[in-house]
């Protein structure tokens, strides 16, 4: 029963002025089997908090905590995090050149599973899963997300999610640049892994699209670098209706 | 990958002005004392540690032992030792520094490796020059012949120790089709400079790969030429220089006939305090060469703090009739989103630098077309990065 306890996290990035504090105390607990949207308007500081439990040296986090089942993960590596059970579906995959997508995902399982899958399982395994996201079997020899499109980038990273099995997946922005299929293949390919997975699962996301095809549990409205509203999932209705005006005093629309 | 300092904004910071002369204009002799002994401030020295040289710039580095030649070679190939007298030598080009002229003045014998007309070689050979051992010098002359309509892969592989300098010739006849791969796997002690001549036929086709690993200075400088139309030559480099290694490589294509096509491409990693790699590329596309297809390219990944990449290509075209000309250079340190990409997936900061340096040379290795020696590649990339712990 993994559980994911964010406390009081306050994060901040470096710029040229000095550093520009992102995450403002940020508290949220997801557990095993719950789905929890994070909205909000863009610049609010979404992404940041994916970074910063991931742990990407470009954040620094100064101060709280993020325990997953009861460890602190703050203190861990990147890939220490990865091995405990944290997966982030990244907004902008990066290009990998001459490193194959086969021997990456193969070299990725190994890590978090803890030794080398068997390899006739393995193939079989891969095989199974790119089907079902209508990944094309010539991706396998690609450089990693080299040359992808936008969609193609997202359906690998959910491909990832599908063989790596986290405890607790963050989605960020998973939905930006799909087209309608896209959007419909990556969504029951994350139904999918919550079905079959005792996992939690944050969905950042700026608009309700996905939401009809992901059905959040809670949803949260993340403006100005922290959590300022919670509630179930007429709250996602409710931020369709009238956008992020509420929170930010402009007028950006939740609507697509 | 961004640039932050390199020889023009040094050399602008510091008043200096470059003359620009054309690489046409390079003084070339097969007679040593036809040049004068570089200072090190020449354009074509100025990167180059002269002192780590062992004289063989300036006269001094008389020949104390000799390289042995040791080949395992298709049963086709005919290898033999001569004279200097050969009346065959020399035909693929002429030295073009003081260096290759001094190694072309003091050979004793030369290895020539003839590959028969309209003959394919049965298995890729290897010549195995083994060098004169640590405190010596050698000078040396190879001499690769590919008569017309043949296809071979031929190794030269460069391992041991001491001083030795050479010029090595291949003269690709018409239609032919060969692979060369010159690798310089040295032990720490050797210095090895090198002139390559290439020189291709009508319609013939070389792929000149050269691989420097080892060696405490190593440099090669291969020039190719073209005797006719429809030549095809590709120039591939791959270079790891770890702590306190020079490594240098300084190419020139020379396009002076029309319809021939050139394709450099050289990458390196360089890792340690010290490392030093430099890579010149010096293409050339003469009034007369049109319809000329010409690219280069130079990228360096340097992996730790106090390592030192120059890169400088240079393009001139005198005519503008021709298919396409283009130049990249590109030097960075690891990219940290590709290795944090890595790492969220669970791979460790070595397994994943690992990744990403196998993935940047994987474009050059899947050209070798010789399975052990890219195995062999491989395996010592490996050795080079386990040696850092990254």
């Amino acid at each position: 029963m993994p559980t994911l306890e964010i406390k009081d996290l306050h994060a901040s990035v470096t710029t040229e002025e000095g550093p520009k504090e992102i995450l403002k105390g940020v508290n949220l607990t997801i557990k095993s089997g719950e789905t929890h949207a994070i909205m909000g308007p863009n610049g609010s500081g979404k992404s940041t908090l994916s970074y910063a439990i991931a742990g990407h040296p470009k954040y620094e986090v100064t101060s709280g905590q993020v325990l997953l089942d009861g460890e602190d993960v703050l203190e861990m590596s990147v890939d220490e995090r990865a091995r405990a059970g944290l997966f982030l579906a990244m907004q902008y995959p990066v290009e990998v050149p001459g490193v194959s997508m086969s021997n990456f995902l193969r070299t990725a399982a190994t890590a978090v599973r803890g030794e080398a899958p068997k390899l006739r399982h393995w193939v079989k395994e891969v095989k199974d899963e790119m089907g079902k996201l209508e990944i094309s079997s010539e991706f396998a020899e690609r450089s990693v997300n080299e040359g992808f499109s936008g969609g193609e980038k997202k359906r690998h990273e959910i491909l990832q999610l599908a063989l790596l099995k986290p405890k607790i997946a963050i989605l960020d922005e998973t939905d930006s640049g799909l087209d309608v299929d896209a959007l419909r293949v990556v969504s029951e390919g994350v139904n999918e892994f919550k079905a079959n997975n005792d996992a939690g699962v944050m969905l950042i996301t700026h608009y309700t699209r996905i939401l009809r095809h992901i059905t959040p549990d809670f949803v949260h409205v993340f403006a100005g670098g922290k959590i300022v509203e919670s509630g179930g999932r007429e709250l996602a209705d409710e931020l369709e209706e009238n956008g992020y005006v509420k929170y930010t005093g402009s007028t950006e629309t939740a609507a697509v | 990958m961004s640039v932050t300092e390199n020889n023009v904004s040094e050399a602008m910071r510091e008043g200096v002005v470059i003359p620009a002369t054309s690489r046409a204009e390079r003084f070339t002799s097969y007679d040593v004392e036809a040049f004068e002994v570089p200072g090190g401030r020449e354009e074509n020295w100025r990167f180059t540690p002269m002192k780590r040289l062992r004289g063989l710039h300036d006269g001094s580095a008389a020949a104390s032992g000799s390289a042995t030649v040791d080949a395992d070679a298709a049963p086709e190939l005919k290898i033999e030792q001569v004279g200097r007298d050969d009346e065959r030598l020399g035909a693929a080009g002429v030295p073009s520094d003081r260096i290759a002229a001094q190694a072309y003045s003091s050979f004793t014998e030369a290895t020539v490796i003839t590959v028969p007309k309209e003959t394919k070689t049965s298995k890729p050979s290897t010549v195995k020059i083994t060098g004169p051992g640590e405190g010596k010098v050698a000078y040396g002359h190879v001499q690769v012949r590919a008569e017309q309509f043949s296809e071979a892969v031929i190794v030269l592989d460069h391992v041991g120790s001491g001083t030795y300098a050479d010029n090595v010739e291949f003269v690709i006849g018409d239609s032919a089709n060969v692979t060369v791969v010159s690798v310089q796997d040295w032990a720490d002690d050797a210095v090895h400079v090198s002139e390559q001549h290439l020189k291709l036929g009508r319609d013939a086709s070389l792929k000149h790969i050269v691989i420097t690993l080892g060696g405490d200075l190593v440099r090669v400088s291969p020039t190719a030429t073209f005797a006719d139309k429809g030549g095809d030559v590709e120039m591939l480099g791959l270079y790891f220089a770890d702590e306190g290694q020079h490594q240098e490589h300084r190419l020139f294509v020379d396009h002076a006939v029309p319809n021939c096509k050139s394709r450099v491409m050289y990458k390196g990693a360089l890792q340690g305090a010290d490392a030093h790699t430099v890579w010149v590329g010096d293409v050339l596309i003469r009034a007369a060469a049109e319809a000329t297809d010409t690219y280069e390219l130079n990228r360096n990944l340097v992996l730790t703090p106090g390592a030192r990449a120059d890169s400088i290509p240079n393009l001139e075209i005198e005519t503008g009739e021709i298919e396409g000309a283009g130049h990249a250079s590109a030097t960075g340190r690891f990219d940290d989103e590709q290795l944090f990409y890595l790492q969220s997936r669970g791979i460790g900061e070595d397994a994943a630098r690992r990744l990403v340096v196998r993935g940047f040379f994987h474009e050059i290795l899947v050209k070798i077309g010789v399975p052990e020696v890219r195995e062999r590649l491989e395996a010592a990339i490996e050795a080079e990065l386990e040696a850092v712990g990254a």
